[in-house]
């Protein structure tokens, strides 16, 4: 059974501040998440090796290494939590009894450091989506979704306290929309098939966890392939900021989708529409930011922290740096950000931290500006005046826009004058969008044989 | 404005309809095959190239120019064929095994046919084996190599070490190419191009094929 927020967890903007959420999530080795204090994420991965049966003992010595490298270093600075996340590659999901192997190896540092040291801590695990596979997708029957189905099995059952994903469905859409610009595909991926696709797929991953007996907590999901597509071909200039921008406050509704169907947070570091969510649902946020260069630049460095209550560092990979290994010199960045947050917390001086966090970099790009904790305001409010996810995706949209003419009008927000055209054009058509059955014929024949109508719950 | 100019115009305007209509009016007024690539379509990319350079194109821009070149293509390409004119190169092209992204690729392949490219697109998560008969079959003068994963990229080593004891090595180009891909792994495993973006693939794709 669904659940339709209809109004907003948070009472003002004033109450969206890092580390307090106003449903904390309990989970792992005694670790509450959004109870007012800040963990780090860290989240780390190979270097270039081939993940197959001939190098198994060196990928999962790998993650050991890993795991224990960064926890020694979060007693060492005596942080008072940390949840690891363990992304799993590819390959691993296609074989889910890796995914699994590397979980029980992660869970039994987090024991041993909880045990040891009385480290409050999790595990997050993440399978990879790998339904997009076909041409088009098929994302409720076939190979992929079983080995995915049993990859998230696998790994709750061998000790995943925090499950997620960052599911693909709509993508298939949605990448074409990007490329051309064409804001009706990336409305219709957006807004139709991506909720309908995670309603269906967050279902069951509730179910798994409840299966497993109900330890593991289901987190949320990312916009990855979408808004953070957006935002990378935004850096390298390949698509308008204010696309970006927009895309990631169209986003939010589809990953609000999962809340509705079961997550209870925190949601994903790399969902950067976290916010959003936090603000609607009260469910704990997982963000990063400055200390995330490591994997990919952004413009949002400082503000992505304003409301998390996870600090994350995106992705490193296991290399060595002259500290130590990189995942340890990014546990100790993640802890030390985190730990200037808890203090002015415990100071009173977390709304002014927050605030100087959001102006830092509100203004100097349309991809800072929706993030802030007015704009995250006006977004949520947005979304839940609508009732179905097609106009709550338009209405995030115009929502996000109005943010940025304000910011422009104002003086307060630079755009070039091709990023004008662009915002321009932006509004025009997603103001005029057809509604959902006419939207949804034109894309049908748009985009024949691009997505699997089943897939989605559709029919012609 | 002549005719010439507006199919000009229509490519860098990105007007796919109206670049089909005009090259076809083009084509009735007796204007040859050759003179509307050479002289208006090629030029109208290059153009688009250019704006795209110097950040007063995004990536949409260019695309919808590049679909508006395809649609005057489609008209132009059998005459081209049938006067035994060759496009600027074959190019075989794909995501290797282990990766599912194809963003980065499919934007290249879309540059590579907007500049006079026959591209062949395998998609994503291709295997070596997969390469080689396409290879083949197709016989191309380069091929594509795109990864995106930094645990993705040893399948690029593996795909020009399969090329290579399939014997077919030597008959393409491979150029490769993919955020974690440096000149260093590029030349490490042998690839005789890299890029790292969409539209210096196309200038890397020309230079191996000898046509600045």
């Amino acid at each position: 059974m669904a659940t339709i927020y209809t109004h907003l967890a948070a009472g003002s903007p004033e109450e969206l501040v890092f580390g307090h959420a106003s449903k904390p999530v309990e989970c792992g080795f005694g670790l509450t998440i959004g109870a007012g204090v800040v963990f780090p994420e860290v989240n780390f991965t190979l270097p270039p090796i081939t993940i197959e049966a001939a190098t198994w003992k060196e990928v999962t010595a790998h993650y050991d290494e890993m795991g224990r490298n960064i926890l020694k270093r979060a007693v060492a600075l005596r942080t008072p939590g940390l949840v690891l996340e363990f992304e799993l590659l590819p390959a691993m999901t296609e074989t889910p009894e890796w995914g699994a192997e590397i979980t029980s190896i992660l869970r039994r540092h987090l024991q041993e450091a909880h045990e040891r040291h009385g480290l409050p801590c999790a595990l997050r695990v993440t399978p990879t989506d790998i339904r997009d596979q076909g041409k088009p997708p098929l994302l409720r029957t076939g190979q992929p979704w079983e080995r995915l189905r049993r990859s998230f099995e696998l790994c709750i059952e061998a000790g995943a306290d925090i499950v997620s994903i960052e599911s693909v469905g709509g993508k298939e859409v949605d990448d074409e929309g990007l490329m051309y610009g064409d804001l009706a595909s990336i409305v219709f991926a957006l807004g139709v098939l991506a909720p309908r696709d995670m309603a269906w797929l967050w279902d069951r991953i509730t179910e798994f966890c409840a299966a497993g007996g109900g330890r593991a907590v289901p987190g949320g999901d990312s916009a990855c392939g979408f808004a953070n597509t957006a935002m990378q071909l935004a850096h390298q200039k390949m698509l308008p900021e204010v696309l970006a921008a927009v895309v990631r406050a169209m986003s939010a509704v589809r990953s609000l989708t999962a809340f509705e169907h079961g997550a209870r947070g925190p949601s994903k570091d790399c969902a950067y529409e976290g916010p959003v969510i936090k603000a609607i649902t009260g469910c704990p946020i997982s963000m990063e930011g400055k200390s995330a260069t490591c994997a990919h630049f952004s413009p949002v460095g400082n503000i992505a922290s304003a409301m998390c209550d996870l600090w994350s560092n995106e992705s490193v990979q296991n290399v060595r740096l002259l500290s130590g290994n990189a995942p340890e010199a990014y546990a100790e960045l993640l802890a030390y950000d985190c730990r200037l947050m808890n203090t002015a917390s415990a100071k009173g001086g977390g709304l002014e931290l927050r605030d100087w966090l959001v102006a830092s970099d509100e203004w100097l790009s349309p991809q800072a500006a929706v993030l802030s904790p007015n704009a995250t305001w006006a977004i949520a409010s947005a979304i839940v005046a609508e009732q179905d996810p097609l106009r709550r995706t338009l209405a995030a949209g115009l929502a996000a826009i109005r943010v940025l003419n304000e910011g422009v009008l104002s003086g307060q927000l630079q755009l070039s004058a091709r990023e004008r055209q662009w915002l321009g054009r932006i509004e025009r058509e997603l103001s005029e969008m057809p509604a959902e059955r006419e939207l949804t014929a034109r894309m049908f024949e748009q985009h024949a044989g691009r997505f699997d109508a089943a897939s989605y719950g559709l029919t012609r | 404005m002549s005719e010439k100019g507006q199919l000009f115009e229509a490519i860098l305007n990105g007007d796919a309809r109206s670049s089909r209509v005009l090259a076809q009016q083009a084509l009735d007024a007796g204007v040859s095959a050759l003179d509307l690539v050479t002289e208006q379509m090629i030029p109208a990319m290059d153009e688009v190239g250019r704006l795209f350079s110097c950040e007063e194109y995004f990536v949409p821009e260019l695309l919808l120019s590049g679909r508006a070149m395809k649609a005057a293509l489609e008209l132009v390409r059998p005459l081209l064929a049938a006067g035994g004119v060759k496009p600027t190169g074959r190019v075989l092209i794909g995501t290797v095994k282990g990766d599912l992204h194809d963003i980065g690729k499919n934007l290249v392949a879309s540059l590579l046919e907007g500049g006079g490219f026959e591209v062949h697109d395998l998609g994503a998560d291709v295997s070596p084996e997969r390469f080689v008969e396409s290879i083949h079959a197709l016989q191309p003068d380069i091929v594509a190599l795109s990864a995106l994963l930094t645990v993705t990229m040893p399948a690029m080593r593996s795909t020009i070490e399969t090329l290579r004891s399939a014997g077919v090595r030597d008959c393409v180009k491979v150029i490769v190419g993919g955020a974690p891909v440096t000149r260093q792994y590029a030349d490490e495993i042998g690839a005789d191009g890299y890029s790292d973006n969409a539209s210096a693939a196309v200038q890397l794709a020309r230079d191996l094929m000898g046509r600045n």
